[in-house]
């Protein structure tokens, strides 16, 4: 028998702390844990570090936690269709980090291996070297790229079972299974929560013993939707 | 720019996309080129937000809210798609897996530098994949006007903007010309209809090396 990691989204949320760091799935809006933040803005843990591929859009996901002053720091690649974003970067009130897309991907998916990091050329000779330590290996100058962990990971899944078996849906797996092996505690929301089993442990994208907490959504906000532009 | 001369650059783009090539097309006017790939031919591309295979892009009605591409838009999938994470996406962009880039500009210099991300002061979103696909596609080809909207030059001698990546372009089409990056500098290919080499000459910042001959239109 695995065991039952179902619980409350007010239980799950609930073990993160002031100062925490978090990473966020999502790329743009497919994949975003919409649900576990919005209850992380009800609860309002303070001074948060936010891993996300980007900063969403006004309105949406990681721009609650924005508005609501709960980030101090946010390591992304791009923040370019949040304008909120580009202003609290501008005026200083939240820190930005930025790191190429796939050196974010790679660093979280690197701490997610058990590695401090690794050592590549990308951004070699421009801006995106600076501050980084350089390395010779086999004749070749690469830079070392550290990984990054978090104390939470918050995931969206298409189906999940009681275990933490999780499936995604088309490009919305982007980080998630990547972070969901990165964080010390995952927490899972799930559009589908299945019966064990009834996912083929051969169709299973990240094994439970992954994730912490499963989390079943009843309804699906409007914001998962398709975006009217 | 005309409407047509737009049109006329994305199209002669997208004719040097060979059958068999994996091709990513960056956000902006490169994402237009796959309106111009004949249907059935064998071509595969790749977004870095995780697909292979893109199929054409949806209406709003008719999308998959989990189905976008990097740039946002619905898209679809054909017969022999695959989803992916991140990081297995850009393994495949940084192993050399993708034959082509095509990808915007701000600036290209003579030697081939590329500046595509960042104008210091009031442009700062974050590079998101482009330094990636800027190093370590096998062809990097730059779509872009020749001018920006002041009508100063985007084909410069050096860029004075941040880099994206040193040397990666091999070579540039815009609505005035088809140009080569070679050891040697900047070599004019190609003019578009209606234009002629000096016209080119005189719109460029950078030196053009203009091979003898007559110059092939587009």
């Amino acid at each position: 028998m695995l065991l039952d990691k179902k619980t409350t989204i007010e239980e799950a949320i609930g073990r993160i702390k002031d100062g925490d760091s978090v990473m966020l799935g999502g790329f743009g809006v497919p994949g975003t844990p919409f649900c576990l933040i919005q209850e992380l803005v009800r609860q309002g843990q303070k001074d948060l570090t936010v891993i996300k591929n980007d900063a969403n859009e006004k309105g949406m996901g990681v721009d609650w936690l924005l508005e609501n002053g709960q980030v101090r720091k946010l390591i992304t690649s791009h923040i370019g269709l949040n304008a909120r974003a580009v202003e609290l970067k501008n005026n200083g009130s939240v820190e930005i980090e930025f790191v190429a897309q796939g050196i974010l991907a790679e660093r979280v998916r690197a701490a997610g291996a058990g590695l401090m990091g690794f050592v590549s050329d990308i951004g070699i000779d421009t801006e995106f070297a600076d501050g980084k330590q350089q390395v010779e290996l086999n004749g070749k100058v690469g830079l070392l790229e550290p990984a990054i962990n978090a104390d939470f990971a918050l995931v969206h899944a298409q189906s999940a079972d009681s275990f933490g078996n999780l499936r995604f849906s088309g490009t919305a797996m982007n980080f998630n299974p990547l972070m969901a092996m990165a964080a010390d505690t995952v927490i899972v929301e799930t559009e589908s929560y299945v019966a064990l089993g009834d996912i083929q442990p051969e169709d299973i994208h990240c094994p439970g013993p992954f994730t912490d907490a499963i989390v079943e959504l009843s309804d699906l906000p409007e914001v998962y939707g398709v975006v009217q532009r | 720019m005309s409407f047509n001369a737009r049109d006329r650059m994305i199209a002669r783009a997208a004719r040097d996309i060979q059958p068999g090539m994996t091709v990513n097309l960056g956000i902006g006017l490169p994402t237009k080129v796959v309106n111009f790939i004949p249907k059935d031919f064998p071509v595969c591309f790749h977004s870095e937000n995780g697909i292979s295979g893109v199929g054409p892009v949806l209406s709003n009605d008719d999308a998959d809210r989990n189905l976008i591409d990097a740039g946002g838009a619905y898209v679809s999938p054909l017969p022999g798609t695959a989803y992916f994470d991140s990081a297995t996406s850009f393994a495949m962009v940084r192993s050399g897996r993708l034959s082509l880039t095509l990808l915007g500009a701000f600036q290209v210099a003579a030697n081939g530098d590329l500046a595509n991300w960042k104008i210091p002061g009031v442009f700062a979103p974050g590079i998101g994949g482009a330094v990636e696909l800027a190093q370590k596609a096998r062809k990097v080809a730059v779509l872009t006007t020749h001018c920006d909207k002041k009508g100063r030059s985007k084909i410069v001698e050096t860029c004075s903007l941040p880099l994206t990546a040193k040397s990666c372009v091999d070579r540039i089409y815009t609505d005035m010309a088809v140009i080569d990056v070679s050891d040697n500098g900047l070599v004019l290919r190609e003019v578009a209809e209606g234009l002629t080499v000096s016209d080119v000459v005189a719109a460029t910042d950078a030196k053009l090396n203009v091979p003898a001959g007559t110059c092939p239109t587009f």
